[in-house]
């Protein structure tokens, strides 16, 4: 299967030619296939979040290529537009982003400037708040009279309104109680489901990001360090402390065993995975 | 687009002997200096400023690229400084006249010393502001101003205003930032259009930073509150400024310097 996205050799360097030149990335081959969950994990100032704002064309590569369903995304300006629309990205923290009189126009802003038509924008905007559960009556109201977990859906709302074939979410659950989370996270999963979206979830939980993703990207230092299912990234516990991360407590419980000289799979990262690990050392134990 | 490249007024990290001076012996040396870039009127005072200031930037260790870099947003206000006294300012030895225009010799000397007086006064403020953290500028201006607190003018809320907005310019430039992208990433254009079409464009950009800025302050204000902040009235400070014999010295040479170029000036230098 071809990637719907990739970056070919990315290398982005804030500030170039001054004192206060940085690298952020250097030389990222990334890459996501249609309808993929895909995580990303690194620490703050790792370059995750220089890379996804290069997926929708934010920032522009020093070096190296975008290329979307295998164009490059800065070959054309129109293309480059496309692109925004194309694929969605919600930033950290993006209830700080809403700005109109009420929930509804805040979230037909994305698909206006798509150029749609009103009776289309009326339909996405309706099952964008029906996705991350925002009552109708709640549409009327300013964004700026609700929760701040309420201000947080009308924010993702306002991009899946787009229906961007890529959903790229920036800790989309920073700050929030773990009903929030829960449900947030259920709300994306559902719109994985439905539209058959790629999504690309950021985040430094690793228990969050164990439990949705198909495929997991470290990312450290501006290069990626790992890549694989969750179990395979796992694996690498020690290097994944070295880079500040950590794993998922499970998964240190059972690292710890094998330190400790019990010889059990250190990959697994949930209950289902603990348990019949450790059903099959003691069924071999007991042979 | 980087806001975040702007310089302004930023402050370089150093040990260098000018980092290290007291902020109020900075500030006064800068008045100083200014007054006598204003009394100066001929080259060899012109070359005696140059020579004080390229001293200043040496001593610093503040790389002469930054401060020239620093000197970019006001090409403008200099080339057209510049225009206007070459072609306005009357004179009898007439170089060159075309149209309604005429060029004089004198024009050409009182547009070259304009140039060259007001990048000098900017990057001799530049200076200051390289080599001395925010917080110790607004210390210095407020120990300096203290005496004006005997005729009721509130100069400790001022200094306090001051630095709390110096501290929020890089984290407004920041927010701008995040924002600005956040709302491209739904489409918003900020570049194309016309004049009304972009002013449309910046609500989505304003409107938000507007809330966090008011956010901020009521955060900041509670912070503060929460810490007994009740004005300047008996409070004290972790860094007391001290005159230092380096200080002495600094301003003795710029005393030195303005009364000599003050002196050149008299004599037509």
């Amino acid at each position: 299967m071809d990637p719907i996205i990739e970056t070919k050799n990315l290398t982005h360097i804030y500030s170039a030619g001054t004192p206060f030149e940085h690298t952020a990335l250097s030389g990222v081959d990334f890459c996501a296939y249609p309808g993929e969950y895909l995580g990303i994990i690194g620490h703050t100032g790792s370059g995750k979040s220089t890379l996804i704002q290069h997926l929708n064309a934010l920032l522009k590569p020093t070096g190296g290529q975008v290329l979307f369903q295998d164009t490059d995304i800065w070959s054309d300006p129109k293309i480059t537009r496309r692109t925004r629309f194309q694929v969605g990205l919600v930033f950290q923290y993006p209830e700080y982003q809403l700005f109109e009189e009420t929930v509804y126009k805040d979230i037909s802003f994305g698909p206006k400037n798509m150029g749609l038509d009103e009776k289309e924008i009326d339909r996405r905007v309706r099952s964008a708040a029906y996705f991350v559960g925002l009552r109708d009556d709640q549409l009327e109201k300013s964004p700026f009279e609700l929760s701040g977990g309420q201000k947080r859906r009308v924010a993702i709302a306002g991009v899946i309104a787009m229906e961007p074939k890529v959903l790229v979410l920036d800790e989309p659950t920073a700050g929030l109680d773990p009903e929030g989370v829960e449900s947030i996270l259920s709300n994306i999963r559902e719109y994985h489901d439905h539209h058959n979206a790629t999504v690309i979830l950021v985040s430094h939980s690793m228990e969050e990001v164990a439990r949705s993703v198909d495929r997991l990207v470290a990312v450290n230092d501006g290069t990626i360090s790992f890549q694989g299912p969750p179990r395979e990234v796992f694996r690498h516990g020690e290097e994944l402390e070295q880079m500040g991360l950590g794993v998922p407590q499970l998964t240190r419980v059972f690292h710890r065993l094998r330190a400790m000289g019990v010889d059990i799979d250190s990959s697994v990262y949930t209950l289902e995975q603990a348990k019949a690990a450790i059903l099959e050392k003691l069924r071999g134990g007991a042979v | 687009m980087a806001l975040k490249d702007i310089t302004l007024g930023q402050y370089f990290p150093g040990n260098s002997v000018v980092h290290r001076l007291d902020p109020r012996t900075k500030l006064l040396a800068v008045v100083l200096y200014i007054v006598a870039l204003f009394l100066a009127s001929w080259f060899v005072s012109y070359v005696v400023m140059f020579l004080v200031l390229a001293g200043s930037v040496a001593a610093s260790k503040v790389p002469p690229k930054s401060i020239l870099r620093g000197l970019k947003p006001v090409l403008f206000i200099v080339v057209f400084t510049a225009v206007l006294n070459l072609f306005y300012t009357p004179g009898n030895m007439v170089l060159a006249r075309f149209w309604i225009f005429t060029i004089t010799l004198e024009g050409v000397y009182r547009a070259f010393f304009m140039v060259v007086r007001i990048m000098m006064l900017i990057s001799g403020t530049f200076l200051l502001t390289y080599t001395t953290s925010p917080i110790l500028l607004t210390d210095g201006l407020e120990s300096l101003l203290g005496p004006l607190k005997k005729i009721r003018v509130p100069v400790h809320e001022l200094a306090m205003m001051m630095s709390i907005a110096l501290r929020f310019i890089p984290t407004l430039i920041e927010e701008t930032d995040k924002i600005m992208s956040a709302q491209r990433a739904r489409g918003a254009d900020f570049e194309s259009g016309s004049l009304i079409q972009r002013a449309r464009a910046l609500l989505p950009l304003l409107v938000p930073l507007f809330i966090s800025a008011f956010r901020r302050a009521d955060e900041l204000a509670t912070a503060m509150e929460c810490r007994c902040y009740h004005g300047g009235e008996g409070r004290t400070r972790l860094r007391q400024l001290k005159f230092k014999p380096a200080d002495y010295v600094t301003l003795l040479l710029f005393l030195a310097v303005t009364a000599g170029v003050g002196i050149l000036g008299y004599f037509g230098l």
